[in-house]
């Protein structure tokens, strides 16, 4: 019989072994190019053809376990203050993603609260905040980081700025829906009460909005992560995630920037099962049913 | 004779909507004195809880004159006049039940918290329960819940809107017994909205039948029954008299009709 935990086990591993071997099946064609002569050279045959074209040291496509022997070397082998180690890049950008994120989500509740409350600020503020999403982030970084320069703000604020820019959008809707959602008999409670309106903010709608919250976060979290690697692109930062990519690809480093991806993809999955395990502790202690 | 708690002077609520306006109350007339239980019955749409409403100042009246406690409704809310317990619970379902009873104590800024709170749980028998949550509850407990809630503060006006209407009869008739010991130790006033005939009977001091389309007082009944009692009095002919008189005052108002 099987356990709850081995049903959930099964399916993602059988996913990861078809996405491995197709990954592996796929660095043949792809390193072709690179690969021909190399195994003419050493005579042809299938055993050559497969060592040689997962082994380059300058891949089209690199292999998965020159993936991970890469990103054991720059996570692993080198002090976490160097140059060269994904460490030290990734907090450079965690850095920034994390003051981006808490300034935008600041922004989103601020915006919310403003729009549950005045109704006019609902018809005036809801399509420039819709409109805001809708001009592409690579468009605008550069001019909002240009003019954000000049103002003589830490560097770091300007490029967190990108990630402010991206998460408090989802914030806002999923707050002004969350600050909304006690229904009448809750709300005319508290007008029996003769509460005032900060009163019902702290006691009802903001407790109410909280799932809301969580689900809005862990959508902004990993997008102010996108952000603050997008913001380094054009600021010639030589410190980042971004600046690490753009670097790598100048030199054409494939295994360095498919290792900086990786290490980006787990660093966003990692902000956003933490945020999930607050989310679960807070709702547990206001009474979720478990 | 006791004091009025609320006067109601020729008071009508037109709604007005899309197509045509809605005469939720038209002329209505009462006067309910300290200490009384009355009982507003009627079929769904006469407009028994918008007079609860309107007496509570979550709706407005659009003509007549109406007092609580001989200041307008608006005042006497602002003034924390009453209680009132709704039609579902309304339990805030991130507070536990002590937190829940505690949450007007809270607003208005009373003191003695924890005694007034536990006060009013054990009075509603759900001693034991303090740190259950909601979902935690039945139906009948969530509305106990909420009827220590309405009750912490201390309110001497106890406004209803069909509390029990979701229950079953079992339960239901044990509550009614639960809240007519409460109005009897207590001298509280209540103004009690059902459908229930058996229920406006039992409970009631005086019942006010109405009816809709425009909502308004067909028939005002006084009933005898001592201030405690129990459920066998429903098998008395003084209460079948009564239950009879309001179902002719509710065939009379048409309720009956199609």
């Amino acid at each position: 019989m099987m356990t709850e935990r081995s049903q959930h086990v099964w399916p993602v591993l059988t996913i990861c072994a078809v996405i491995l071997v197709g990954w592996y099946l796929a660095a043949i064609p792809m390193n072709h190019v690179v690969t021909e002569t190399r195994i003419a050279e050493a005579g042809g045959g299938l055993y050559n053809t497969l060592a040689l074209s997962w082994n380059h040291d300058r891949p089209v496509l690199p292999a998965p376990h020159q993936v991970v022997a890469e990103i054991w070397k720059s996570v692993f082998m080198v002090a976490p203050w160097k140059v060269k180690s994904l460490i030290y890049h990734l907090w450079v950008t965690l850095s920034s993603t994390l003051v981006g994120f808490v300034l935008g989500t600041a922004l989103g509740i601020v915006l919310a609260i403003g729009i549950v409350h005045v109704l006019s600020l609902e018809k005036s503020l809801m399509p420039w905040i819709i409109a805001s999403q809708t001009i592409p982030i690579l468009a605008i970084a550069p001019m909002l980081i240009v003019v954000l320069g000049k103002t003589g703000l830490p560097d770091i604020f300007t490029k967190a700025s990108i990630s402010t820019y991206l998460c408090f959008f989802p914030v806002a809707i999923g707050m002004v829906k969350g600050l909304r959602s006690p229904d009448t008999l809750q709300l005319d409670l508290m007008r029996t009460y003769n509460a005032s309106p900060s009163q019902v903010l702290w006691k009802l709608r903001f407790p109410a909005s909280l799932p809301f919250l969580f689900a809005a976060l862990k959508v902004s979290v990993a997008i102010a992560l996108t952000g603050a690697i997008v913001a380094e692109l054009p600021t010639g930062a030589v410190a980042g995630i971004g600046a690490r990519l753009l670097q790598s690809s100048y030199y054409g480093q494939t295994l360095q920037i498919w290792a900086t991806l990786f290490v980006a993809a787990f660093a966003a999955a990692a902000l956003v099962w933490s945020l999930g395990v607050v989310e679960r502790e807070s709702l547990k202690r206001m009474g979720a049913v478990p | 004779m006791a004091a009025a708690v609320i006067e109601a002077h020729d008071v009508s609520l037109t709604f007005q909507t899309a197509d045509l306006p809605v005469f939720a109350l038209a002329n209505i007339n009462l006067v309910v004195e300290e200490g009384e239980f009355v009982s507003f019955i009627g079929p769904s749409g006469c407009g028994k809880t918008t007079l609860l409403r309107v007496i509570a100042d979550l709706e407005t009246a659009t003509q007549g004159t109406l007092t609580v406690n001989g200041m307008s409704a608006g005042d006497a809310r602002l003034a924390r006049s009453y209680g009132y317990v709704f039609q579902a619970p309304a339990l805030y379902p991130w507070r536990n039940v002590e937190r829940n009873v505690a949450l007007p104590l809270e607003v208005m800024g009373l003191d003695d918290r924890q005694g007034r709170t536990q006060r009013n749980i054990d009075l509603v028998n759900l001693t034991g329960f303090e740190k259950k949550f909601p979902w935690q509850l039945s139906g009948g407990m969530q509305q106990r819940v909420s009827i220590a809630r309405a009750l912490a503060f201390d309110p001497k006006l106890l406004l209803m809107d069909e509390p029990f209407g979701a229950l079953d009869e079992i339960v239901r008739d044990k509550l009614n017994q639960q809240l007519l010991d409460l109005w009897n130790r207590t001298n509280k006033t209540v103004v009690f909205v059902t459908h229930s005939i058996p229920e406006a009977v039992f409970l009631s001091t005086k019942i006010v039948v109405m009816s809709p389309r425009p909502g308004r007082i067909i028939d005002v009944i006084d009933t005898q029954f001592p201030r405690s009692r129990t459920l066998d009095i429903r098998e008395t002919p003084e209460f079948l008299k009564v239950a009879h008189r309001v179902r002719e005052g509710l065939k009379a108002g048409h309720s009956y009709d199609d």
